[in-house]
């Protein structure tokens, strides 16, 4: 594929906000995993949880779209000059010619979980202050950023589970090669949620303790929250440092709803399909930031996979031990931080892992390890079997 | 931007199939509402069939229609799903069991809740490992699906189906989102022409337009604006006349879909 430009970045997790706080956190070793306090949630776990959007007020022109996942989404919008570079896109381009991909599995749910609670004990009808398209509505998202823009181009929602806000990049690839728009804000938010804090908890995926990516005794994930956002424009003349999205690639298991194949099949297609795309070989590749959510069968299928395309040499590791599983919002930080590892010659190691389990062969890195980074490849997967492969770097 | 469309699926109130609907389409026979036939699919295995929801099933018949009408493999063709709200009665139940005390969701019903669970089932019941995505645009759902499809078919050269859906919430959610009924189409779309082929699209994104196409017939204008899903019956109405048209169908921030349809 035609490489484009990632010419500005923003992200907000439970790191902090901002690009600096997260490459702080990363190069401190300090996770923002934490004792679950949220909501009336009972249940025995940490998560990666955003400080302080009680507080946050939606800008007053977009009321009716206040909900959780908007509220993360405005503050990652006001991060990193991020909101003036989409100015001066719009400038450059045309506020019609900037496209809108956005990622999120959950959506603004959590407003519809706290109006389930207060319905009309006679009518069961749902509160008059609840705002189904602005906030409950998968669309939501992308609408809303849209709008805080004043942007006129494409617009959709990918939802996929957790590979969303990485499968945004190849929407907006696609439709830019096409002609459709000549420059995209991609990225997405997802926010803690009863829904999947109960819902993953059913199914016997959430750890009591901070998740443990590639350990012996993992034993489920830690749910968080974030936003994160980048402007994708096309290559004009290529100068040298530039951060590029390189190739992208996806594929389905075809294999359960929530269990990933055993042998690592669809995710070992995806990786493939993006080097396929960046023409590149696996010894190009410095850094795998790995799906690696922690649960026994995810870290055992992606291994396979990144084993059976890189075999024992390229470095590996899971970010999750820093912000939890981001969930449809994983892509894109995940995405981010490979290109702070290359930034800041940093390739992050996995944080509470301390045993790592020995069924696993990759060349998984528990240590920071600070060396030069070019190329990276960023993984995720989801419910559904939806995988996909991001290979980023720099212009050389 | 150029695509070609070899196949057709279609299920919807009063609307039991593409061969089934044609007639009403080209207003050869008055369109007649009844509730959309819903079976469970043969393709997937019985214990997945118990677990699904409305649109598992709309999907799987449109898509197994519509590839069957394409006599394509499935197996080998990537998917774009689209729907504006996914499972409702699966969301419904959730916020009801979270709204209590008890605070037990299924797990069954926790996986059912993505936003891509019809494409999920559909790669199991298909062995498709080709990439699949799953989109949401609200009202122009539709629209937003074709429109990902014809950039995946011109830029990347490969066939595509795409597979749309909606179905009704309960209350209480209805009375705040009202879709009008159980509404699935799929066209399987290819960069080339084949032998299977009938009809070319061109589809671009344009501004400035008054409205989108409505249908003619009222019962069937009614049902087009009721369901997001339905936004496409301009679409297969052209395609059913098989003759030289061009549609309007809505999208956003003021821009419409223009689809111009070539007999082929």
């Amino acid at each position: 594929m035609q490489p484009l430009v990632i010419s500005r970045t923003a992200i907000v997790n439970s790191l902090g906000a901002g690009l600096a706080a997260t490459a702080n956190a990363l190069r401190d070793r300090r996770s923002g995993l934490a004792p679950c306090a949220f909501e009336n949630v009972a249940l025995n776990t940490y998560v990666g949880q955003v400080a302080g959007l009680e507080n946050e007020r939606i800008r007053p022109d977009l009321a009716e779209y206040d909900c959780r996942n908007n509220r993360l989404a405005q503050v990652g919008l006001q991060q990193d000059g991020f909101a003036e570079s989409i100015e001066a896109a719009i400038q450059k381009y045309g506020a019609d010619r900037i496209g809108v991909f956005m990622g999120t599995s959950t959506s603004g749910i959590l407003q519809t979980e706290l109006a389930y609670r207060r319905r009309d004990s006679e009518s069961g009808a749902l509160p008059a202050d609840f705002h189904y398209a602005q906030t409950q509505n998968t669309f939501s998202l992308a609408d809303f950023v849209q709008r805080y823009f004043g942007l006129k181009g494409p617009s959709v929602v990918v939802s996929s589970a957790c590979s969303s806000t990485a499968k945004v990049f190849g929407n907006a690839a696609r439709m830019i090669a096409a002609g459709v728009c000549d420059a995209a804000i991609v990225g997405g938010v997802d926010t803690l949620c009863l829904t999947t804090l109960y819902g993953f908890n059913s199914l016997g995926l959430v750890s009591q303790s901070p998740c443990r990516p590639y350990d012996v005794n993992r034993d489920g994930i830690s749910l968080g929250e974030g936003a994160g956002f980048a402007l994708l424009e096309k290559q004009s003349t290529q100068s040298a440092g530039e951060m590029l999205l390189l190739g992208i690639g996806e594929s389905s298991d075809a294999y359960h709803m929530s269990t990933p194949h055993p042998e690592g099949m669809g995710a070992k297609l995806a990786i493939q399909s993006a080097l396929n795309a960046a023409g590149l070989r696996p010894e190009d590749i410095d850094y795998v930031n790995l799906h690696g959510t922690s649960t026994k069968s995810n870290d055992a299928s992606e291994d396979k996979a990144v084993y059976g395309v890189f075999g024992a040499k390229t470095p590996c590791s899971s970010t999750k031990g820093w912000t939890g599983h981001l969930l449809g919002a994983a892509g894109i930080t995940e995405a981010i931080i490979s290109m702070l590892a290359i930034e800041n010659s940093l390739i992050p190691g996995s944080l509470n892992t301390l045993d790592l389990d020995p069924e696993l062969k990759s060349n998984y890195q528990i240590n920071n390890l600070a060396i030069p980074v070019n190329r990276v490849v960023s993984n995720s997967f989801g419910f559904g079997g939806s995988n996909c492969s991001l290979v980023l770097g720099r212009a050389i | 931007m150029k695509i070609y469309v070899e196949g057709v699926g279609l299920l919807g109130p009063g609307l039991n199939g593409w061969h089934f609907s044609l007639s009403c389409l080209t207003a050869n026979e008055a369109y007649v509402s009844a509730p959309t036939e819903l079976k469970a699919s043969e393709l997937l295995p019985a214990a997945e069939r118990r677990r699904t929801g409305v649109p598992v099933k709309l999907s799987l018949a449109v898509g197994q229609e519509a590839f069957a009408n394409a006599q394509r493999d499935p197996a080998t063709t990537a998917t774009v799903f689209s729907s504006s709200g996914g499972d409702g009665d699966n969301l419904h139940h959730i916020c009801e069991t979270l709204a209590v005390a008890e605070l037990e969701v299924s797990p069954t019903r926790f996986h059912n809740s993505v936003h891509n669970a019809a494409a999920g089932y559909w790669s199991i019941a298909t062995h498709s490992q080709e990439p699949s995505t799953s989109l949401c645009c609200y009202d122009a759902s539709f629209s937003s699906g074709l429109l990902e499809s014809t950039t995946q078919i011109v830029v990347d050269g490969i066939p595509v189906a795409l597979i749309a859906y909606d179905h009704p919430y309960p209350e209480p959610l209805h009375a705040v989102r009202h879709i009008g009924g159980n509404f699935g189409v799929a066209l399987v779309l290819t960069p080339n022409v084949t032998e299977h082929t009938f009809a070319a699209l061109d589809v671009s994104l344009v501004a400035n337009i008054d409205c989108p196409t409505p249908m003619t017939d009222p019962a069937l204008e009614t049902l087009r604006a009721s369901i997001p899903a339905a936004r496409a019956l301009p679409l297969l109405a052209a395609l059913a006349r098989k003759s030289q048209e061009v549609v309007f169908l809505e999208y956003v921030a003021g821009n419409y879909l223009r689809v111009a349809v070539q007999p082929c």
